[in-house]
């Protein structure tokens, strides 16, 4: 009999059609359910894909096992399979699904027999579940098969049927959100008759248990449990169905669970029944831990368990909540109130109903505040139900490790140097102060260690006090029976202010600690709101995590390519060059979920991966592990991970602001050139339209009107279209000097030249320009001959020259200057005209700059930039600078082995002018 | 021709200030150059000319600052002179007060058409009894039109909007001047009932209404009255256009 759960598509529950949004191009999960092995799951499931590949779905097997048996490896055939990959653990070699060549080949469906099995340390995933997580995240629909004792939420209840505990468990969400569950049942004779026939594989080692396991009692419960869990799914999708059609009916009101739970291994078992009840009432559930300001420090242990019940709870689906205080119940009642909590789930006290009535029971507490809330208590049964028994070994080590003895000694032998000192000088003090004064040492142990040495002083100082000052003295006798009294008020007001000294430390140490946490997360945030620069603030995000976590840290952001590298670490960090370590940090990158140590995910890393999340978006990743590769688990606490979870948020904000102001300076550049391309238009329009139009002008008044004017008006037209005609030549030949510089096509056709001869042609050339002014020329008594092109040079001391004319008062002096410096000659033009603003001096030698105020003296704009372009082919330097008198323009020239009078000679260098004179 | 008359060319182009200076002083016209907005309000204040052209692109100040400062106290005729991509610049000196515009480059002959109906036209009266435009003749006191002597009828909005294009004939007319005179202030966005209007006065008094001789669109600007026959406002520049 098989008994389906198809959801069939579409049902328009809000929330699966939310789900769907949220989740498109995830795969469909289909889970084939089963009550114990050997009920057909494989068998079912490999049918199932035999009909969906006659269907034309590609379909690929990931994971089967078929134990051997005949019929389903009969069905294994046909159907293409990817091999598994072979790993290495401990000198052993295990089969595992090739996750990595699934994802690659990408198939449309994909069988994974047995969802709960767990992987071997060193694939990617701890559980195999997760790798199907991996699979529907790509997109790839999953036909798996589960066992109902592996469901978590069952887990104890299994247990406590079969008295066999599972440890391999699958969450239910993965039941919750699978897209068909199809539960495959066989009466449990059938399933006892196949075993007989040898039809059901069992583990040769494990033959015995197992056969303990399949008895028809046990058969008929899991069977049970396993209906009643698809009906209960089942149910809950008709009431979705029913609500999404607005179909009235009993809806539960607006409930919400609440579990209380402490470090007590027991705490798992009410956390899971907390799980069924909230699943029931399809209720939001929350788990809380009240933290008392004065718990143990130093109990790793016990902190250790809170937060893996902590993380047993979230990863059934609950909000974890963590208060402080020192009134456990009084807390948990007002986080019940604010949450409008219906329903509190708390576990019966395991320890001694005296302990109770000295401290006060939370339970009892609890229920007298819970006030219209229901409280349900669940008894605990210590010992049965122990994750993995880890907790019980724990306990035991607990047991057997000798807590350090020398506080103890060091109590006792402060009270033995009072009561030697005291007894010099009892008789000056009477015996009242005496028994104040043997308060010292309690309060001092209480305050250096903790209570157990400041009782013990209290013991000896009692014992001290009676052996030594109460008579009769040398005894332990009391013969006044009133010291009886005295004795038991110095031993409650010991103890007393012991605990309350112990107390105050714990306090003040739990104080510090956070203010430590605090302290760096404020340092980080205050150093990154200061620097803008990505490397300063990656490197202030590894130090500080690395300084607050006292690990090493890496931190790695994707770099111009979008490849993910390391950007800054604490100290070394060859560990994370690994291609292996590395490739942890993609996973988490991508995924945006940590991995690595400390998690489920890939936990065979050598650090604990964290991502750096904005809403959305994942910027990068932090990699931190505790020092030197070695360190306990215990590393990767609740309380570590909670900061770095704060850090990485800073940090993330941090990368994410500095991201941002690149985007906006790209943004800023990007209209800069804009700006420059529409200038550039502009003075091309100009500088091309102004002749043509005086051209024209000329042009059409002599064809129009050619009898009115005289011949001199006509020689003046004529003049005019010339000039015009010059002028757009001057700039034509402008752009396609700077064309040819721009593409690399200028030729230098270098001799040995005389800087002085370039000056003068320039200023013959110039003589128009320079009408009406002074040019003074100021140089050394010989300047050195340089290699270049005399042309060029030329054309860019005019460029420069014609630069000044055209920026200073017509009629104004300018300056020539040629100074010599070693290995270089300087050749500087200054005018008298206006400077430009010092953050402009660069960009003057752009294309089509216009100094501020300047925007309507013509010119090509590329006057300038062709100078540049000339001296910088010369391996020379060209810039800018505000003087005094008004603006220099300067460049230098190399000068190199200067050719002695003889070479110059015989080279014919004086040629150079000759040359020059007939270019 | 209109010889005597004063013209100020404010242009900062050398050029282009000597150019129109020989051609415009063979034309028997006289001529003040300005280099700048500042020296042309000067000329403008000084030698109280007949006639002013000016350049768009000045260097100390917009040519349209230039414009509103002279009609601050002066009718005096203003031709404008832009290049193409001073559309704005240049709608906004017509609507404050410019009587035309030449674009750069520009025919010689187009210049001293423009020149002689803005002359012409300072030189009228402010109101015709009638206006005759080629074939057609509006009697403003009679409000009657007559095409060839075939009176037309026309809407009052339509007899409107033909008063107001004839009697700046010659002269180009803004859209926004345009619906200011005939629908208000209040509908100087309105582009489109005047289109609407236009094409139908065309269709009574053009010839061929697909090419319009009469009233000719000057693209992005406005409409301008021409005059096919009547010589004043003719277009007779070869090769510019």
């Amino acid at each position: 009999m098989i008994m389906e759960d198809r959801r069939q598509p579409p049902e328009r529950d809000p929330d699966a059609i939310l789900a769907d949004l949220n989740e498109t191009g995830r795969g469909k999960l289909t889970i084939f359910l089963g009550a114990s092995a050997g009920v057909g799951k494989t068998y079912t499931m490999l049918e199932t894909a035999h009909e969906r590949l006659r269907q034309g779905v590609d379909v690929v097997i990931g994971w089967v096992e078929t134990h051997g048996r005949p019929e389903t490896e009969a069905l294994v055939q046909g159907l293409p399979a990817i091999p598994p990959k072979h790993l290495t653990y401990k000198g052993r070699t295990f089969r595992e699904m090739d996750l990595e060549a699934i994802l690659a080949r990408r198939p449309e469906l994909v069988l994974v027999d047995e969802l709960a099995h767990t992987n071997v340390p060193g694939s990617r995933h701890a559980k195999r579940y997760l790798d199907v997580e991996e699979l529907l995240a790509a997109g790839i629909d999953v036909y798996t098969t589960l066992n109902i004792q592996h469901v978590e939420s069952l887990n104890d209840v299994v247990a406590k049927i079969t008295g066999v505990s599972v440890r391999e468990t699958v969450p239910d969400r993965l039941l919750e959100t699978a897209h068909q569950v199809q539960l495959i049942d066989i009466p449990p004779e059938e399933l006892l008759q196949r075993l007989r026939e040898g039809k059901v594989y069992l583990p040769e080692v494990a033959e015995r248990a197992a056969r303990q396991f399949f008895r028809p009692g046990n058969l008929h419960a899991l069977r049970e449990l396993a209906l009643r869990y698809t009906a209960q799914k089942v149910d809950s999708q008709v009431e979705a169905y029913m609500r999404s059609h607005a179909i009235d009916g009993p809806w539960p009101a607006g409930e919400r669970v609440m579990v209380c739970i402490s470090p007590s291994p027991f705490s798992a078992q009410l956390i899971r029944v907390a799980r069924r009840m909230a699943a029931g009432m399809k209720a939001p559930w929350l788990a809380v831990y009240v933290e008392r300001p004065d718990a143990s420090w130093e109990d790793e242990e016990a902190r250790e368990r809170v937060s893996r019940h902590l993380r047993l709870a979230e990863e059934l689906g609950a909000e974890t909540v963590v208060l402080t205080g020192d009134r456990v119940a009084e807390e948990l009642i007002r986080l019940a109130k604010r949450r409008n909590v219906t329903q509190i789930v708390i576990g019966k006290p395991l320890h001694s109903p005296l302990r109770d009535w000295i401290r006060g029971s939370v339970v009892d507490r609890v229920i007298r505040g819970s006030d219209g809330i229901r409280v349900h208590v669940i008894p605990g049964r210590p010992g049965q139900l122990q994750e993995g028994g880890e907790p019980r070994k724990g306990r035991a080590k607990r047991r057997a490790l000798p807590r350090s003895q020398a506080p103890y000694w060091a109590a006792v032998g402060i009270v033995a140097a009072l009561t030697a000192l005291l007894e010099a000088v009892a008789p000056l003090l009477g015996q009242v102060n005496v028994a104040f004064l043997y308060l010292f040492p309690v309060l001092f142990s209480a305050v250096r260690w903790s209570v157990g040495p400041s009782v013990a002083a209290a013991v000896a100082g009692l014992l001290a006090f009676d052996f030594f000052f109460v008579p009769p003295a040398y005894s332990f006798t009391i013969t006044d029976l009133r010291y009886g009294l005295t004795f038991a008020v110095f031993l409650a007001v010991a103890v007393l202010t012991g605990r309350l000294a112990d107390r105050l430390r714990k306090q003040v140490e739990a104080a510090r600690r956070r203010e430590t946490q605090t302290a760096a997360l404020y340092a980080l945030s205050r150093q990154m709101a200061a620097v803008i620069d990505l490397d300063e603030i990656a490197h202030s995000i590894a130090t500080q995590v690395a300084e607050s976590v006292e690990g090493e840290v890496a931190l790695f952001l994707p770099d111009d390519t979008g490849k993910l590298a390391v950007k800054a670490a604490s100290g070394d960090f060859s560990w994370v060059a690994d291609s292996g370590e590395s490739a942890v940090a993609e996973w988490v990158y991508h995924y945006g979920e940590p991995a690595g140590r400390g998690t489920q995910t890939l936990q065979e890393a050598r650090a604990l991966y964290w991502p750096l999340r904005l809403e959305r978006q994942t910027l990068g990743v932090l990699a931190v592990r505790p020092k030197g590769d070695s360190g306990e688990s215990s590393f990767f606490s609740r309380d570590r991970r909670e900061l770095l979870n704060a850090f990485a948020g800073l940090s993330a904000a941090a990368v994410a602001r500095v991201r941002l102001e690149e985007q906006a300076k790209v943004a800023r550049l990007a209209a800069e050139s804009e700006r420059l391309r529409t200038a550039l238009l502009d003075s091309i329009t100009h500088e091309l339209r102004t002749p043509l139009a005086s051209m024209i002008g000329s042009v059409t008044s002599l064809l129009e009107g050619d009898q009115i004017f005289t011949p001199k008006d006509r020689r003046e037209l004529l003049i005019t279209i010339y000039q015009s005609a010059r002028r757009m030549n001057r700039l034509v030949t402008d752009l396609l000097d700077m064309a040819r510089i721009e593409s690399g096509m200028m030729r230098l056709n270098k001799k040995w030249c005389d800087l002085e001869d370039v000056i003068g042609v320039a200023l013959a050339r110039l003589e128009e320009v320079l009408e009406g002014r002074e040019v003074r020329l100021d140089r050394p008594s010989e300047i050195p001959l340089v290699w270049a092109d005399d042309v060029l040079l030329e054309q860019a001391l005019a460029n420069l020259l014609s630069n000044a004319a055209k920026f200073s008062p017509a009629g104004s002096p300018i300056c020539i200057t040629v100074i010599l410096h070693t290995g270089a000659v300087e050749v500087s033009v200054v005018n008298r005209g206006p400077g430009i603003p010092p953050a402009d001096l660069e960009r003057v030698f752009e294309k089509f700059y216009r100094a501020p105020g300047a925007e309507q003296v013509s010119g090509t704009g590329l006057g300038l930039a062709i100078a540049k372009g000339i001296i910088e082919a010369h391996g020379g330097r060209i810039w800018a600078e505000n003087v005094p008198e008004g603006m220099r323009f300067a460049f230098t020239l190399p000068v190199d082995e200067p050719p002695s009078k003889e070479t110059r000679e015989k080279e014919g260098v004086t040629g150079c002018r000759v040359e020059r004179g007939s270019s | 021709m209109s010889g005597g008359a004063r013209i100020v060319v404010i242009d900062d182009e050398a050029q282009i200030r000597k150019f129109l200076r020989v051609s415009l002083r063979a034309h028997g016209y006289e001529t003040i150059e300005a280099a700048d907005g500042r020296e042309g309000l000067r000329e403008v204040t000084v030698a109280r000319p007949d006639l002013v052209i000016l350049d768009l692109g000045l260097p100390d100040m917009s040519g349209t600052d230039v414009l509103r400062a002279i009609r601050e106290w002066s009718e005096v005729p203003v031709i404008i002179l832009s290049v193409r991509e001073q559309e704005e610049e240049k709608i906004r000196a017509l609507d404050a007060g410019a009587d035309d515009y030449v674009t750069k480059p520009f025919g010689m002959g187009e210049l001293l058409a423009r020149i002689r109906v803005a002359l012409r036209h300072a030189a009228k009266g402010p109101e015709e009894p009638v206006i005759t435009v080629g074939p057609l003749t509006i009697d403003v006191g009679q409000r009657r039109v007559t095409l060839e002597g075939r009176p037309v009828k026309l809407t009052p909005t339509e007899y409107e909007l033909l008063k107001t294009l004839a009697s700046h004939r010659g002269k180009v007319m803004t859209h926004r001047q345009l619906l200011r005179a005939v629908w208000g202030p209040a509908y100087e966005q309105d582009i489109h009932s005047l289109r609407v209007y236009i094409a139908q006065l065309r269709r009574k008094i053009e010839r061929d209404p697909a090419r319009p001789a009469l009233i000719v669109t000057e693209p992005g600007v406005g409409y301008r009255m021409m005059a096919p026959w009547d010589g004043g406002g003719g277009r007779a520049d070869p090769g510019t256009r």
